[in-house]
This record gives C-alpha cells, structure tokens and sequence, in this order.
C-alpha cells in the first residue's frame, strides 16, 4: 500500500513537471492526518521529516511547540499545496521559538504560504513558496512571513508569485536573509519596521519592486539599519498586481530598491540593472498611499541616513511605471533618456539641516533626481553631485547570537 | 485522600460505562479520554442532552458567531473553590475547572442529510434540552490543569450517542438554508488542537491557552437559565464566582438588542468576534488594529490604512471609512468567504449577514472622513 502510494505521487509529480500546467497538479490527500498529528504531538527537539512526495491539504497547519525542526526532501520534492485549501489563512503557521523549516515547499495556499509570528531564533533554509499559476491578484499575500521574530536566518529559499511580498520580514529584530530568490512577486523581498537586517546574496527579478526597506505607521516598533548589499537586482518590470490599500500596490512596476520612511539604510556592492522606474528609489510615506490616513504622533514619516555606494548600476530609468513619471522623464531626460539611478521624492524633517541628513551617494556617475515632492512636483531636478556627496558611518554587520552563531 | 479520589474517578468511569445514568463530573489531570461521556459533563439520552448535576449552564451578551451553529456553554468547578471575580480579564478560574461548549444545529429532518437552518438557542429545560430536529455537531472542551489550559475538540458520532475526542479537528460538509430560501454549501470546521490556541492564545507573547468568553462583561446580562438573575448576581449566590464587585461590573451589549445604541451592539460584536486576536499583546497585534471595548481611533481602525493585509483590503483603502462601509476595510474582511481574506481567519466559512448589517450601520453612523495624500 505503501509503495502504491509512493508510486502515485512520483507519477503526479512527473505529470507536473510534463506539461505547463494551467491549474495546480493535485496531491495525496492522506497524509494531511498524520503530519497535522505530527504537528500537535510535538515535543522540543523533534525533527518532523516530510517525505519526498507532493501532499494536498485543505486546511492550515500550525505548530505551537519551541525547539521544532520540520524538514523535507527537497524543495522540488516534497511538496504541500494546499490548491483546494477552504480554511485557515495560511498553509503554516508557527507561534514558536527554536524553530527550523528546511527543504520543503509550499503551493498555493489561499492567503500566506508560510507564518512566523513571534519566536526566537528561527532558521528557514531552501524553502520554496509558490504560486504555481503564475502572479495573480489571486494569489496569498505573502511567501515567506515571519513577523515579530528575533535572531533569524533565512536562505537559499525562493518566493515566487506572492501578491504582496516573497519574503516579508516584519517588525522584527536581527536577521539575515541571504542567498534567496524572488521573482514574480509584487514586492521581491521586504523589510518592515525591522531592526538591524543584512540582505545580502539574494537574487530579485520579476518583481514588481526587487528588494523593499520600508516603516509603516502605527506599529509597535519603527525599524532601522538595514544593509542590502551584494543582491542582484534587474529587471523588476512586472506590473503591479497587488491589491488597492496594501502598501506594495503603490509601487511602481520596474523598481530595483526601494526605502520608504526608513533610517540608516545602507545600499552597496549591488548589481542593480534595467529597472524600467527606477533602479533606487528613497521616498517619505507622504509619496505613497501608505502615508493616507492617520499615523501614530511618534512615527518618523521622513527616511534618514540613506547611503548608496559602490553600486554596479546599468541600463534602468528607461520606461518608468504610471503617466506622471512617463511624463516627469520626458521632461528630465528626454524621449531617449532615462531616469537617473537614484530617484529621491524630496521630503525632509524640517529639522533636517539639509539633503545630506538623508542620502548620500557615492557611487561613481550614479545620479540623484529629486522630483521635488513637497511643492507638488513643481520643479524636479537632478541634483548637483556635490548635494549628495557625503558619507554616513558604516554599519556593522548583523551577528546572530545563540544559538545561532556563526 | 489521593488513593480515594483515584477510586471515585474509577467509580465514575464505570458507572458511565454501563447505562449511562447520573453521570458524575470527573476532572482528568492528566490524560485526555477518548470520550465526552468520561467528563461527565454532559450525557445524552434518547431525546434529550442532559446537563450534570453541579454543572452550570451560561451565555454571553454577545457571542462569537460560528457559521450560523447554535450553542450550549457550561462550566463546572471543583468543590468549595469559586472562580476570583476580575474586571477586565478572564475569571481566575481554580485548576479543575471545566467548561464545555457544545455546537449544534437546528436541522430540517431527524435524518442528518448535512442540510441546516438559522435557527436559535434550545432553551434548557430543567436541565436539558431536547435534540429533536437539532443535530450535535461537536463538543469543546477547555480544562484547567496544574500545566493550564487545555483544549479538546470531541465530535458527535453519526448515531448522536457519544462524541469523541479528534485532536486534527475535521471539516463536515454542510448545506446552509437561510431564511430567505437560499442554500449555501459551506465544510464547518472543527478546529484541531493547535487551532485551538489561534483563538485562545490571545496573549501572543506568553501563548498561554485560557477561556474567552468568561469576563465580566460578557456574562454581565439577565440569566437565561436562573429567571429573575443577573448571570454575575446568580454566579456569585451559587458560589461559582467570589471577589469584591467594586461598581457596576463592565457589560457588553446584546448585539441583537435594538433598544441599544448602535455603538454599543457593534462594538460588543467587534468585541466578542475579533478582540481575542486583535488586542494590544494578541496574535494580530502585527497588523496595528485594536478591537477592544475601549480602543479609539486610528488603532480601532478608523481611517487606518492595513499593514499586511493583502488580499484582505478588498481593495479599499482604510479599515474603517466613517459614513462609508462599502468603502471600509473591515466590512469586506466580515463579508468575503475567501480563506486567505477573511476575518475572523478560523471559524467561519460563511458570511454572517446580520452581522455585517450591524457593523455597516455603526460605520455608516460615524462621522468624520479620512484623507488620502496619494
């Protein structure tokens, strides 16, 4: 019995990978039991091994138990979808410390594909997140979502078609995400009201935005000190196809790197190219729809302590996203032109003492346009070298601390 | 006094094997038993769902709505140790306690086709109610151990004579007839044991599992079960709850209770269905929105745009649009039956109607309006 069952799912995923599929390839149905027994059974230290196999569940799975590791075959071998999934708003959901997840994937649940909320010391290592049927309205929100966490490392994973964001970290404390690939989602990677985060080694593609640093308002913490660096980042073109209200769905399609409200943000040693908007972008929350409505008084709407530098930047700026910046680079560059490779809204603390609080570039002929957002768009213009041409301090890198020491 | 006890619970035990007659409560320590009937808190006969003695029935002024099922709710404590009274938090219940809640249905025939109705609450007579045209769906129980809370979910057999203990939970397929002769196919799902604390964790950082509905201000109504009571005052007289009442106990409103101020039902409503979660330290602290009674503002969610929300905006903008619910976040996340959209996120497969008028109402009473820089 055993072995029928092993032969039917190698036949399902042989099927699967035979054909462009235009619907989710189905799965084993019966082992939904026994990995949600698994699950509730739990004891710390265990190691739940998923089998290589492609297995179909209709509901979410949770675990509530520290010191859990839930391992797979492979990311491209043991499967879960959760295609006819009708509860639960994710496929996984953790609530616990001590936690690895490796070598598994997780297709098109109905909301987010994976959840970490609130735990220490979480490692999530060649997990793949996907929606199989290509980037969709549709499709859950987030890939790979831990949030409220502290001391995580996630790489080698891959987030396709997420209708948010692949890999969302939010309102969290000392990561690193390194070596992952993101490509067809909305946002490629994001990083959200965290605190001390190394980006690095990823690839982001296909993205409607590549890698995102940004600060949202009422939230329990802002965020700051994030390094992206050494990250291939092009060809972010797809058009935005998130939903109205979410904060991604302001971003325009062709986005390489973009920092919204956040502080000491460091970009470098990236390979940055063909960004159709714009390869860098800095912005307040005042030029997205996120900054509408109220906002707690203690939020910081203004992004400080930007530095670009040592950048590989090429081709971008060429055909921004929207008509008001089809328009704005007419007027800057000319039909030919494109938009310089850092874009800046303009904002600034009024008791910022000037541009040099907020970016500075050092990155070779790399240009700055300030668009001029506070008076409207009025007057944009690419700023004179010498306005940017500072330097922060430089931050250290982020050590994760027991037991997660490297 | 331990080898005794041990006997009684012996005793019991077999005393609820043979003719299931005056079965006793029976507080399990430690082991979970396969079978309701071993709590005692609860037996069943040909007709009837007999509530143990010593076992006290009671409802809340508000509930949470689970897809249209209708519920019994009891709880029992050991001998000589009432709960402690708290204003703002749950009872400080002793380790022993027991509480059921037990979801059934009105249902069209005594055969279970999975076809069920919008019905309401069986009143208990003497100390049961009747279970005809009414299908048992599934029995939770909370316990209080020396280790805390624990939650079990027991599902009624097909026959309706036992439930019994599934730990995975399960989805039952069912067809909705509402009143207005409209069907709904809808799979009602009964949540497994780590579902269990999606909604009873709702202190995300300490994820320690208690009960929801045993505060003061949702049991602060009339009894429907001791006439001429208030719930608290006969709680209180029977020895059930202790502690210094200082001032009026806080009290929810009955949603449905149209001699209250809109405000008042929707905000009881939010309460009861979303604060267990979205609270200040629960599990949905991530996405900023406070439910409780006494949040205001942007963190009860007017004119607050969404952190995470994604499919869940529905498009819109703001969680709450003062004098616009078609344009308010929250109304879609109470309307939509998509999973990865909907609020609350467990529990709920089909769209509480009456609630969402309810809400829409309060919404469409506010004034004020929101803002949009973009």
């Amino acid at each position: 019995m055993m072995r029928l069952v092993l032969a039917v799912a190698a036949f399902t995923a042989l099927a699967a990978c035979g054909q462009k599929e235009t619907a989710p390839a189905p799965g084993d149905e019966s082992y939904q039991e026994t990995l949600m027994a698994q699950l509730i059974d739990a004891r710390s230290g265990d190691i739940i091994e998923i089998p290589a196999g492609r297995f179909a569940f209709d509901r979410s799975l949770s675990l509530t138990v520290d010191g859990v590791t839930i391992r797979g075959a492979g990311m491209d071998k043991s499967v879960l979808t959760f295609a006819n999934q009708i509860a639960g708003a994710e496929g996984l959901l953790i609530t616990a410390s001590d936690f690895t997840i490796e070598d598994l994937a997780i297709e098109d649940t109905k909301g987010d594909a994976l959840k970490i909320s609130e735990g220490k010391n979480i490692v999530i290592r060649r997990v793949r997140t996907e929606w199989t049927t290509g980037p969709k309205t549709e499709n859950g929100a987030y890939g790979i979502y831990p949030v409220q966490v502290e001391n995580l490392l996630m790489e080698e994973s891959v987030a396709i078609g997420a209708s948010d964001a692949g890999l969302y970290i939010g309102q969290s404390k000392n990561v690193i995400i390194r070596n992952n690939r993101a490509e067809y989602n909305v946002a490629g990677i994001e990083i959200e009201n965290t605190f001390d985060a190394d980006v690095y080694g990823n690839v982001a593609t296909n993205n409607t935005g590549g890698i995102l640093v940004f600060n949202m308002p009422n939230l329990k913490q802002p965020g700051a000190r994030t390094r992206v660096f050494n990250n291939e980042i092009y060809e972010n073109n797809t058009k935005n196809f998130g939903h109205e209200g979410t904060p991604v769905a302001s971003i325009p399609a062709g986005s390489g790197v973009v920092v919204n409200s956040n502080d000491q943000v460091e970009i470098f040693g990236n390979n940055i190219r063909d960004n159709k908007t714009a390869n860098v972008i800095v912005a307040s929350v005042f030029s997205s729809d996120i900054g509408d409505g109220d906002m707690s008084e203690d939020f910081d709407p203004y992004p400080e302590k930007i530095f670009v530098y040592d950048n590989m930047f090429e081709g971008g700026g060429d055909n921004p996203d929207g008509l008001e910046l089809q328009a704005l680079k007419l007027a800057i560059a000319g039909p030919m032109g494109r938009i310089p490779d850092v874009l800046w809204d303009g904002y600034m603390d009024p008791e910022a003492s000037g541009p040099q609080d907020v970016l500075c570039v050092q990155n070779g002929e790399a240009k700055v346009l300030n668009v001029d957002g506070p008076n409207g768009n009025k007057s944009p213009r690419i700023a004179e070298p010498a306005i940017h041409d500072c330097a922060f301090e430089k931050l250290p890198a982020v050590e994760l601390t027991e037991p997660l020491a490297e | 006094m331990l080898r005794f006890y041990c006997i009684c619970i012996v005793f019991a035990a077999l005393a609820s094997c043979s003719e299931r007659k005056e079965p006793a409560p029976v507080f399990h320590a430690e082991e979970n038993p396969e079978r309701l009937s071993d709590w005692g808190m609860l037996a069943e006969t040909a007709d009837e769902l007999v509530i143990s003695d010593g076992v006290t029935p009671y409802d809340l002024a508000t509930p949470l709505f689970s897809d249209y099922a209708l519920k019994l709710r009891t709880v029992w404590i050991p001998n000589g140790a009432p709960a402690a009274y708290n204003m703002d938090s749950v009872f400080d219940f002793p380790v022993g306690t027991i509480i059921t809640k037990t979801f059934y249905y009105s249902v069209p025939s005594n055969e279970w086709t999975g076809d069920v109705t919008i019905g309401r609450e069986r009143s208990v007579n003497g100390n049961a109610i009747a279970l005809d045209h009414l299908r048992l769906i599934e029995t939770r129980i909370l316990v209080h151990r020396e280790t805390g809370w624990a939650a079990l979910p027991y599902i009624w057999n097909e026959e309706q004579t036992e439930a019994v203990l599934k730990r995975t939970g399960a989805v039952i397929p069912m067809t909705l007839h509402r009143g207005d002769g409209r069907t709904e196919e809808f799979g009602y799902l009964v949540p497994n044991v780590n579902q269990c604390a999606g909604c009873h964790a709702s202190d995300a950082t300490a994820r320690v599992i208690e009960p929801i509905g045993l505060k003061a201000r949702h049991l602060n109504k009339a009894s429907s079960f001791a006439p001429g009571f208030n719930q608290l005052d006969y709680w209180l007289a029977k020895g059930l709850l202790t502690g210094g009442i200082a001032g009026p106990a806080p009290r929810n409103a009955v949603w449905t209770d149209e001699s209250e101020p809109i405000e008042a039902r929707a905000r009881a409503y939010l309460d009861a269905n979303c604060s267990h979660c979205h609270n200040p330290v629960g599990p949905a602290d991530t996405s900023g929105l406070n439910l409780e009674p006494d949040a205001a503002g942007p963190a009860l969610g007017v004119c607050k745009t969404p952190i995470a929300a994604g499919t869940g905006t529905g498009g819109r903008v703001f969680s709450i649009v003062p004098g616009d619910p078609e344009a308010s976040i929250t109304v879609f996340r109470m309307e939509t039956d998509n999973p990865g959209a909907m609020m609350p996120e467990l529990g709920r497969a089909v769209t509480h109607k009456e609630g969402v008028a309810l809400v829409s109402e309060w919404i469409a009473a506010m004034d004020g309006e929101c803002s949009r820089s973009g």
